[in-house]
């Protein structure tokens, strides 16, 4: 069977890939593109860590086929930094500890950037339930809801203590 | 050199950012299935769909026959692993039942068991070839349940295991592969002293290390015979030794290259993709990949144990426990080795017993062979003993801290299993408890608070660490262990400390197989204790070599040098006046001193401390739905030193939920025909954000003086107590005691309802 030719924005940048039609789009990401960023935790939406940005909203790109994305932007967690400067996100996760072994960490990222994108001032608790469909089995989400708080002041242009040195 | 006066540090104790950090918050970091190679072929495995059954033939015709199929492989590819190589070095592992549970071999004995495998030139193609590849079982009556199990006429996954452990020696197989036993004192008398005696039986079910991140590996051989592994795993090392005695391939021909690991907690101490991907690559002259789907690390990869639990209290009215007796039967899955034994020693080593007796039972069946938990055995035998003290507690009209406080180890204590407590910290952590915010904090309705503690015995073992001055005087740091939470910043830490250069000068690595060392695997939280302690060694001896190279710069004897703040200083004024040299100005001149600055260290750590800790959970009980929230969590833990506070912190909240998530719902759920109902994250269903609130952790800090800095182990006691604290916690709420895990709200509902029948809809 042949494959589908697609055509994309992807992290600011035109992208062209070639695909079977049963393809995810977090397969065409990796496989095709090379974009090994985003992760598989599950194959069917329940852990987050494929999560992307498809034209300004969170979605699992697992639960997408590569050929739906034809046309679309897309923004993957490599597209999160700006050059060597990083997102606020991604410097509190750091400053925080908010991540052991990572592999849910770009999951996080992008889906904390939809939120703060959305909800400059979130609360604890709606921070919680944004990210209630990123899984992490590692750090109890504790210091993960800091970093997160943190980043949303520093984006508000104040300046939060760091993390006790 | 010792370095455990914490006010002489300079950098251990402080929290820097990670050296891994950004290659993981920008996606950069490879991860097993993250790597490819030229001409890389895609590996799927075919797998059992019964829990039991005799495997009577298989055909690969019509597979082989689909364009793009490569090779393919079955048991016929497999050498049995004699019993006299069954085990290698220090390993833990029964190398001749990984082989078979690698590739079944007769008989299938678990859902998922792995038959044959396929390597193609796309994922879809090899997913197809699966398919077209024809097994013929005949269906065995299987058995789940350990008790079922054990049952003199339950079906027999091995004729060839006899009870190991009881005397007479058993004649007939069984499906009970050993029985330990531990004794202390008079257990009889002890209870013929108490005032009251109270006998509990729990229960709890299998649960899955559940780490986000699936096995994956990417494995090419060569023609002749060198073979490059890139995967992850907790143990490169492992890796190589467990492939190359399956594969019979020699140690040397492999070079093992640890990715970055998504989580493991003991469930990656072993292997089940390298064999088969090597033996793939073997075949078809390519490198092969193979990742496993979330489906298949369900029903194909090691749970934890489900178990029952018996246990006895006798106390006196004053709280003293006379005796205490536990019988711990746990499920090993299609091979032996359940963490039955360090059930029974983890649980009762928390306290200081006169006489007791535990028993435990390793109990085939046909589930997953069981692999490692975090302190494996440890957290379902503490449920059931916290909770039976609990219990014991409210019999008595004590306070379960009080209680805990009573009969609590301290140093001196002789613990069942044997070894005399020194340098402990439980009654600290029973101390905190009773100081702690946390317990001063008012519940209101529907709410209640549980207390429960833990042991953990961490482990020590072979570490080799290498240190180098490179050039410019920044310093590499080799070592062999996967990196699961963070064990790199602590490396740095310890090593910058003992050279007195700044933390961002010293770059830790994770080397493969080829480029360190023998390293024993990450586990038994092992890797700050004998990986630090090794790379302070290998720090203290390059301090050495760069006084020797000051001394031969100016001309004056060795000793004459000292070493402060990351240079050489003369050691007085007779040594001679000369400026302070840095690490950078030795090491610019070491081809002319000696030559290349490094020095290398291969240890095998002795002296590992216990870890103790006590938790505080509140929880309040939604009486219409059965489902528990829990409002507040302390855990605290004698740690020893915090190298790196941080990573400290998130080893107790990380330890914390995962036992939350076995306490109220994780489970694995089979049908009639043992097959698992509920292989994904929708319906195994592990802790979210939205199901946890901020886990304060309290550190207390009793030095190890048997590690240079004072390092305890700190991973996995944190996950020992949390079941229990959640069962006190809803006991204190609503009078109801749930014995059976996990207490998710249909059990708890109905629990309620029982108590207190609902009134009819209005």
């Amino acid at each position: 069977m042949s494959k589908q030719h697609v055509s994309t924005v992807i992290n600011g940048e035109p992208m062209e890939f070639l695909c079977e039609a049963q393809q995810t789009l977090l397969d065409c990401l990796r496989d095709e593109l090379h974009l090994t960023g985003s992760k598989e935790g599950c194959g069917s939406g329940d852990c987050g860590a494929c999560s992307v940005i498809l034209d300004g909203k969170l979605v699992c790109s697992c639960l997408m086929l590569g050929v739906e994305a034809e046309g679309h932007t897309i923004t993957t967690v490599e597209g999160i930094a700006e050059g060597d400067k990083l997102h606020p996100v991604q410097q509190k996760f750091l400053e925080h500890a908010a991540l052991q072994c990572g592999f849910c960490t770009p999951g996080f990222i992008v889906a904390a950037k939809a939120l703060l994108d959305e909800n400059k001032n979130p609360t604890e608790e709606e921070t919680r339930y944004w990210l209630a469909g990123n899984l992490c089995r590692c750090t109890g989400y504790d210091k993960i809801v800091r970093a997160v708080l943190d980043a949303a002041a520093v984006m508000r242009g104040e300046n939060p203590p760091s993390p006790a040195t | 050199m010792s370095y455990l006066d914490k006010s002489a540090l300079r950098l251990v104790g402080t929290r820097p950012i990670r050296p891994d950090g950004v290659d993981k918050v920008t996606g950069r970091a490879n991860f097993g299935a993250d790597m490819t190679m030229p001409g890389m072929l895609w590996g799927k495995i075919k797998r059992s769909p019964h829990a039991h059954a005799r495997i009577v033939s298989i055909n690969f015709d019509k597979a082989l026959a689909l364009p793009g199929v490569k090779a393919v492989v079955s048991r016929a590819d497999f050498t049995d692993v004699p019993p006299e190589k069954a085990h290698i070095g220090a390993a833990p592992h029964n190398l001749r039942d990984l082989s078979l549970n690698c590739m079944a071999k007769g008989k299938v004995l678990y859902e998922g068991h792995a038959v044959a495998a396929v390597a193609a030139t796309s994922p879809s193609i090899a997913e197809q070839a699966l398919d077209l590849i024809e097994v013929a079982y005949e269906v065995l009556p299987h058995v789940m349940d350990v008790e079922a199990a054990m049952a003199p006429d339950a079906p027999l996954l091995h004729d060839t295991v006899f009870t190991a452990g009881v005397e007479p020696k058993p004649t007939k197989p069984s499906n009970v592969t050993k029985m330990v036993r531990f004794a202390k004192g008079d257990v009889e008398a002890g209870f013929k002293a108490a005032d009251i005696v109270i006998e509990r039986r729990y229960t709890t079910k299998p649960v899955h290390q559940a780490y986000i991140e699936p096995h994956a590996c990417l494995v090419s051989v060569a023609a002749d015979g060198q073979c490059t592994i890139f995967s992850s795993s907790q143990g490169q090392f492992m890796v190589r030794a467990y492939t190359s005695r399956i594969c019979g391939a020699d140690i040397a021909s492999i070079r093992a290259i640890p990715a970055e690991i998504g989580g493991g907690f003991g469930g990656k101490t072993i292997i089940y993709l390298e064999p088969v991907a090597y033996m793939l690559s073997k075949k078809s002259g390519r490198p092969v990949k193979i990742v496993m789907s979330r489906e298949e690390v369900f029903r194909a990869t090691g749970p934890t144990s489900g178990a029952v639990v018996e246990v006895k209290l006798g106390a006196k009215k004053d709280g003293h426990i006379t005796a205490a007796r536990t019988v711990l039967k746990y499920q090993a899955g299609a091979f032996p080795g359940s963490p039955v034994q360090q059930g029974c020693i983890c649980s009762l080593a928390v306290y200081d017993l006169p006489n007791a007796e535990t028993i435990g039972y390793d109990v085939l069946c046909n589930r997953a062979k069981v692999a490692a938990y975090r302190a494996p055995g440890a957290p379902i035998g503490s449920f059931a003993v916290e909770s039976c003290v609990d219990e014991l507690a409210r019999e008595l009209r004590i306070d379960p801290l009080k209680l805990r406080e009573i009969n609590g180890a301290n140093e001196g204590t002789k613990a069942v299993h044997g070894p005399t407590w020194v340098n402990i910290g439980y009654q600290k952590t029973i101390d905190a408890a009773k100081a702690s915010e946390h317990l001063k904090t008012p519940l209101g309705p529907n709410q209640g608070r549980g207390i429960a503690s833990g042991y953990w015995h961490n482990a020590g073992g072979e570490s080799s660490a290498a240190c180098h001055v490179n050039e410019d005087g920044t310093v590499t740091v080799t070592e062999g262990h996967p990196d699961i939470g963070g064990s790199r910043a602590s490396m740095a830490l310890m090593v910058a400390e003992v050279l007195g250069v700044p933390f961002e000068s010293v770059r830790p690595v994770v080397g493969d197989t080829t480029a360190i060392g023998f390293s024993a695997s990450t586990g038994g939280s092992r890797v700050t204790f004998a990986g630090g302690m090794a790379v302070t060694q290998a720090a203290e001896k390059a301090v050495a070599e760069l006084k020797k190279r000051a001394a031969v710069i100016w001309d004056i004897s060795p000793e004459a040098v000292e070493w402060k703040d990351g240079k050489a200083y003369p050691a007085g004024p007779n040594a001679g006046s000369f400026e302070p040299l840095s690490l950078a100005e030795i090491a610019g001149k070491a081809a002319r001193t000696g030559g290349p600055i490094s020095a290398e260290v291969q240890i095998n750590a002795q002296g590992q401390g216990p870890g103790f800790t006590t938790h505080i959970c509140d929880v309040e009980v939604d009486r219409e739905t059965g489902s528990v929230k829990i409002l507040r969590y302390t855990a605290i833990q004698d740690v020893g030193r915090a190298i790196h506070p941080s990573y400290v912190e998130g080893q107790m909240q990380g330890g914390v939920a995962q036992g939350i998530g076995w306490a109220l719902n994780e489970e694995y759920v089979y049908d009639k025909d043992g097959r698992l109902e509920n292989p994904g994250f929708l319906d195994y269903r592990v802790p979210v954000a939205s199901d946890m609130p901020m886990i304060d952790t309290i550190m207390i800090e009793v030095p190890n003086p048997r590690h240079p800095f004072g390092a305890r182990g700190v991973g996995e006691v944190p996950i020992v107590p949390p079941m229990a604290a959640v069962a006190n916690a809803i006991a204190d709420a609503t009078g109801i005691r749930m014995r059976d895990l996990p207490m998710s709200p249909p059990r708890l509902l109905a629990a309620l309802d029982a108590e207190q029948p609902r009134l009819a809809a209005e």
